[in-house]
């Protein structure tokens, strides 16, 4: 079963993607050709595939790890739904999130 | 202020885990390498990104961390006596047609002059982030730094620190007794530093020496490069907090930089090289590792590790055009051996 994703870009143009089940939201959003530098691959050792996730779906997710939280303080325009995409995995209980991309800096 | 060229067989653009082992491949043919690197110390992005992150995919090591690879890449080329010139960049790359050699110049004004330059510089080069908001050019280099180059820039200054890492707060401790006043602005009230700064942070906010302010910079206020005040979106509101100098640190990121105008063919920000000796398009220039593209290129270390040995082939030839290569592996070759000192 696939699991949609909705993701605006910084135009705020709307992409509808699908992932497969065990895929990070980074994944989908760079497979699918989106602007997501994520520099460093996943690991959470940069804060370059910031978004900011809808109010509905960020209560969904599990708590940001401590690693997250110390690369999101270098991130810039941290909102209070900000998460880091390579650390969202995704099944069947996300399909339809929703995020934006956060401004590149 | 350019010293004498330094003349060696191969200069290395990157000490990153790449770069090192394209030492040991060379070395092993008997090349003298130079390497250098804008970070302060060897390793790349695994020392500087993810030393304590575990790594699974190097050949016959089941698990080590970013920082453990280097240590032991460093290791492992120590017999070969590479020299590291860091905290400087490769800016200038200049072809000498009567000497037939290239001619790199760093930022540092280290000149070095060789018949091949092996460019291993991963996603490019670490810069420090700058801030993102529009105005914040007009104060760069006068009252917005991201760095501390002159102490006296900062004395007796009203300061505004950003960042909760251990260069915001070891700057903080620093500057703290010269500065005339001295506030560290930082998204929330943890932080990532050392516990020790953290914890002597927190002291000298409680005398009142040091004021802490929870919160995000969203503007700049000022004329003629000197700022007055800085706007910070907190909790409560927006604020004005009224300083002179801002130190802002966002954590590095990275940029292809000066690479991108030496002539080579580019493929979405990576070079193109051959398969058979990741030469590129500039006869003696190769490259290696993440920034080099070719059809089937992954980002792997262990990819990084292979063009390296195929690229060392090649450059024996431009390096000792008149010595014929032979084939040796390090298990039996008593010249090898030697090289490596343990014959």
């Amino acid at each position: 079963m696939s699991i949609k994703v909705y993701v605006t870009d910084r135009e705020g143009v709307l992409h509808e993607l699908e992932a497969e089940p065990g895929w990070t939201l980074m994944e989908v959003i760079r497979e699918a050709g989106l602007p997501i530098e994520a520099a460093c691959g996943g690991c959470c050792a940069c804060a370059t595939c910031h978004v900011y996730v809808d109010l509905e779906w960020f209560a969904k997710l599990p708590e940001p790890s401590e690693d997250e939280n110390a690369m999101l303080d270098e991130a810039f325009e941290v909102r209070e739904t900000s998460r880091l995409a390579c650390q969202i995995r995704l099944g069947p209980s996300l399909s339809g999130i929703r995020v934006t991309l956060a401004p590149e800096f | 202020m350019s010293g004498e060229p330094i003349r060696t067989d191969i200069v290395i653009v990157g000490a990153g885990p790449v770069g090192l082992f394209a030492v040991f491949e060379a070395g092993l043919l008997g090349l003298q390498c130079h390497l250098v690197d804008n970070l302060d110390r060897p390793g790349g992005q695994c020392a500087e990104l993810y030393p304590d992150k575990p790594i699974y995919d190097i050949p016959a090591i089941p698990v080590c961390t970013g920082q453990e690879l280097v240590d032991r890449l460093l290791q492992q080329i120590r017999p070969f006596e590479p020299t590291f010139h860091l905290r400087q960049m490769a800016e200038k790359l200049e072809w000498l047609e009567e000497e037939r050699l290239w001619r790199l110049t760093t930022s540092a004004g280290t000149v070095f002059e060789s018949p091949v330059v092996v460019i291993a510089a991963g996603a490019g080069c670490f810069v420090p982030r700058r801030l993102p908001v529009p105005e914040a050019e007009r104060f760069e280099g006068r009252s917005l730094f991201y760095a501390v180059r002159r102490r006296a820039d900062f004395a007796g200054r009203r300061i505004l620190i950003a960042g909760g890492g251990d260069s915001a707060l070891d700057w903080l401790l620093t500057l703290e007794p010269e500065a005339a006043e001295i506030a560290l602005v930082h998204r929330r009230n943890e932080f990532r530093a050392a516990p020790d700064s953290v914890e002597k942070m927190r002291r000298l906010v409680e005398a009142g020496r040091v004021k802490l302010i929870i919160g995000q910079i969203t503007g700049l206020e000022g004329e003629d490069g000197e700022l007055r005040a800085v706007r910070i979106r907190t909790k409560e509101g927006e604020i004005e907090h009224p300083c002179e100098r801002l130190l802002a640190f966002y954590g590095l990121k990275m940029e292809l930089g000066p690479i991108a105008e030496w002539g080579l063919e580019l493929h979405e920000n990576r070079i193109v090289v051959d398969t058979e000796a990741f030469e590129t398009n500039r006869p003696g220039i190769f490259a290696i590792g993440d920034i080099c593209w070719y059809p089937g290129k992954l980002k792997l270390i262990l990819s990084g590790f292979h063009e390296g040995a195929l690229m060392a082939q090649k450059a024996f030839r431009y390096c000792r055009p008149d010595e014929k290569l032979v084939f040796r592996y390090t298990t039996s070759s008593t010249e090898l051996h030697k090289r490596l000192g343990v014959a």
